[in-house]
């Protein structure tokens, strides 16, 4: 008879609780001494997973670093809804210039900090899958390529949610969004750029999504580990965007990595080192159901066509990342 | 210490000699030996410490100087043409959050049809970026303009660009008097940002500003351009006292004083300029030439008192704009506004065509002559294109075609 070891999640959510660990165990958020980057008063929708994935992610780089760090970010929801004073938040020092040029910018914090001779000083670069896939691509490229001392975060909501939800590079198949009106984006375009960043064969590349903030968190502690260019791809559901409720936004994102869409994992120079198994695997229509932007799948007939074109996207990256057990 | 050298090379000692410690630079044609020799000097160990950074566009260049400068750093770049117009964004940005990033501009024309040759389309089109434009006539204003730059642009904390005529200065080797370091570190004090990114004092640079305060904001950026109006003249003239020689400043006249006829111009025309003016003055003619260094910001009242008492103003421009005319020109009307001065503007020297001697003293000593007129212009080729294109619809590009009438001898 298997034995089941006894596990301390919470019902559906796989995430431990806090109060089960020892304290050198609990998540940075669990602190009072959390670094708390961005503070409440932001302006960001309500269930908004970019606003949750930035501030674990910045907390637990300031956690890594003892706060000897510098934000640089690109135009987008998160800069919006993040600076317009009196909703300015941010706790760190902080700087946006453009939409496409954020990994250009924190090299060139980097560079500064290093003729200075603070290297202490560790720089972070952010932005959406648009600021980052898209218009800063060549940039973040450049970045990569130099091995430049900055870890890069790209918060992938699949969408430019900031201009009012147009297509971007990161856009999955058959996603409804203001410029791909139904039958949705069209199969066989976008990029998957961690892979592309894998390919730079920079110290470090890894995936994650805000249904495990612990995963979230240990990435950017492990990614502060290393120098040179590190990139970290975060899947952040967008409620306005995706058409999902507001409280609905964890369970959509894992679900996203339930069902093999989006597969978690990290690379060191270029090669897989560890992937986050899928527990109980689900089929797409899961995930895509909670979705208003996939509501045209589920009209009367359903298109069980695209669904299974989905579907087999999802089963080639179990295949690939070897997600199931 | 007198030298026998490169344009390029003399700048590149200069900004050496102002410790810069980061340089950003994507290469571009006539930029291009500034960047190397600068890159040599970081590499060798002569300049330090200093950051040398390759990256894959101007836009990236210009992005990686405004992270730089945001960190405290002193921070250079080079450009021209194309790549001045690649980093257009970001050139209104670094502006806009007042980083004193300095920066080369080898001036050149902007394609198409793709030419390297000098003119200056490229930095005119950006004047109204917020940067600071001084425009060298020589290779020692050019290096004498790089070591004033970065203490007028960490003063003010407003970005400033030294434009130098491509090839004509950038490759041109001349006697330059390189300054020493002891010179160069007692006129140029340490950078003191205004702000920085410091993870001991949080501060947020770049947040969003909404109608309430923007035009504010804005304004307080022509200010610090005003402001220059003011230290522009006196570092000059501390300069002169430190280094022993006149450079900068916003306008200076060349036998102005009683002059009926005054020739305004930028860059390296003007050796050219002053050398006719000299023969026409013994031909009998009243003339005198107006060198502008400052273009940003525009120095009105300066330009005005040195365009005195003169009937006649000309106007010789490297670059125009479409559709309109001079763009030097409108200022110079307006800076002459009421006073009942003829500005006429000039077109010359565009993509890289020879301002000869000849052709100036023929439009010198011309009538008058319309308001907007090209230098040198081939009227024939311009007419068989007309009436190429009024024959067919389909009459090709013609820029080809005007190369192929060339050819066949038009
Ligand atoms: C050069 C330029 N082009 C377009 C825009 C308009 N713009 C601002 S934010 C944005 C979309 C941002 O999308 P993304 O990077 O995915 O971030 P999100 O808002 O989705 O978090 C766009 C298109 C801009 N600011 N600059
Ligand atoms: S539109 Fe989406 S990404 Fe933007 S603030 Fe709202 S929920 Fe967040
Ligand atoms: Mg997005």
């Amino acid at each position: 008879m298997p034995v089941e070891r006894t596990k301390f999640y919470q019902v559906g959510s796989f995430a431990v609780g806090n109060r089960l660990l020892p304290p050198e165990q609990r998540a940075v958020q669990a602190s009072p001494d959390r670094g708390n980057s961005l503070t409440c008063g932001h302006r960001a929708c309500r269930g908004c997973g970019e606003a949750l994935g930035a501030r674990w992610a910045v907390d637990a780089a300031i956690s890594a670093t003892a706060g000897r760090m510098v934000v640089v970010n690109a135009t987008g929801c998160l800069e919006v809804f993040s600076t317009p004073y009196p909703e300015s938040s941010w706790q760190v020092s902080w700087i946006h210039s453009l939409f496409g040029n954020a990994p250009a910018v924190a090299t060139g914090v980097a560079a500064a900090l290093r003729a200075k001779g603070r290297t202490e000083v560790r720089v972070v670069g952010q932005g959406g899958d648009g600021g980052t896939v898209d218009i800063g691509f060549a940039c973040l490229s450049g970045m990569f390529e130099r091995d430049d001392d900055v870890l890069y975060i790209c918060y992938d909501n699949q969408a430019y949610m900031n201009t009012g939800v147009q297509r971007s590079g990161a856009t999955p198949p058959a996603a409804r969004t203001a410029t791909t009106p139904l039958p949705g984006q069209a199969f066989g375009q976008g990029k998957n750029v961690p892979l592309i960043a894998m390919a730079h064969e920079i110290p470090y590349v890894a995936t994650a999504t805000v249904a495990d903030l612990r995963d979230l968190e240990y990435k950017v502690r492990r990614a502060m580990e290393f120098r040179g260019a590190r990139y970290l791809h975060v899947l952040v559901p967008c409620p306005l965007g995706w058409v999902t409720a507001a409280c609905d936004t964890i369970r959509v994102a894992r679900l996203a990595t339930e069902s093999g869409l989006f597969p978690v994992f990290e690379a060191e120079r270029g090669e897989v080192t560890g992937v986050t198994k899928i527990r109980r695997r689900v089929p797409v229509d899961d995930y895509l159901r909670l979705q208003g932007r996939y509501a045209h799948l589920f009209g009367d007939p359903p298109k069980t066509d695209v669904i299974a074109r989905i579907q087999a996207g999802a089963d080639r990256n179990v295949r690939r990342f070897g997600l199931v057990d | 210490m007198l030298r026998q050298m490169e344009g390029s090379q003399a700048v590149a000692e200069a900004v050496a000699l102002c410790r810069p410690e980061v340089i950003c630079a994507y290469p571009i044609s006539p930029q291009t030996h500034i960047v190397e020799a600068l890159s040599r000097l970081v590499t060798g160990g002569r300049l330090k410490p200093c950051e040398y950074v390759n990256v894959e566009s101007e836009f990236a260049a210009l992005s990686a100087c405004i992270g730089a400068s945001a960190a405290g750093a002193r921070t250079y770049t080079a450009t021209a043409s194309q790549g001045l117009l690649y980093m257009t964004e970001a050139l209104y940005n670094a502006s806009g959050l007042g980083l004193p990033v300095v920066m080369t501009v080898a001036n050149r024309a902007i394609g198409a049809p793709i030419n390297i040759w000098n003119d200056h389309s490229d930095s005119m089109s950006q004047r109204d970026s917020g940067w600071i434009q001084l425009y060298a006539e020589s290779n020692q204003e050019a290096v004498d303009l790089h070591v004033q730059a970065f203490a007028l642009a960490e003063e003010l904390s407003l970005p400033v660009m030294v434009c130098m005529d491509g090839f004509v200065l950038t490759h041109a080797f001349e006697r330059v008097d390189l300054p020493s370091q002891e010179q160069v570190d007692a006129f140029l004090p340490p950078y003191e940002p205004r702000q920085v990114l410091d993870p001991d004092d949080p501060v947020s640079i770049g947040a969003m500003v909404g109608p309430e305060a923007f035009t504010e904001v804005r304004y307080l950026g022509h200010l610090r351009q005003l402001a220059a109006l003011e230290r522009i003249p006196h570092l000059a003239a501390r300069f002169e006292r430190g280094f022993g020689r006149a450079c900068g400043g916003l306008v200076r006249g060349y036998r102005t004083e009683d002059a009926d006829t005054i020739v305004l111009a930028l860059g390296s025309v003007l050796g050219t300029l002053k050398d006719v003016a000299d023969e026409l003055r013994q031909d009998g003619m009243r003339i005198g030439v107006a060198g502008l260094t400052t273009f940003r910001p525009f120095p009105l009242h300066a330009v005005r008192k040195v365009l005195g008492r003169a009937r006649r103003v000309v106007v010789l421009e490297r670059a125009f704009s479409l559709g309109a005319g001079g763009i030097v020109a409108a200022e110079v009307r307006s800076a002459l506004a009421g006073n009942g001065a003829d500005v006429f503007t000039v077109v010359a020297g565009l993509g890289g065509r020879a301002v000869t001697k000849a052709s100036l003293r023929l439009l010198l000593t011309g009538g008058p002559g319309e308001p907007l007129t090209f230098l040198d212009l081939n009227q024939d080729l311009v007419a068989g294109e007309l009436r190429r294109a009024g024959r067919a619809r389909r009459s090709g590009p013609p820029a080809e075609n005007l190369l192929r009438d060339l050819a066949g001898g038009v």
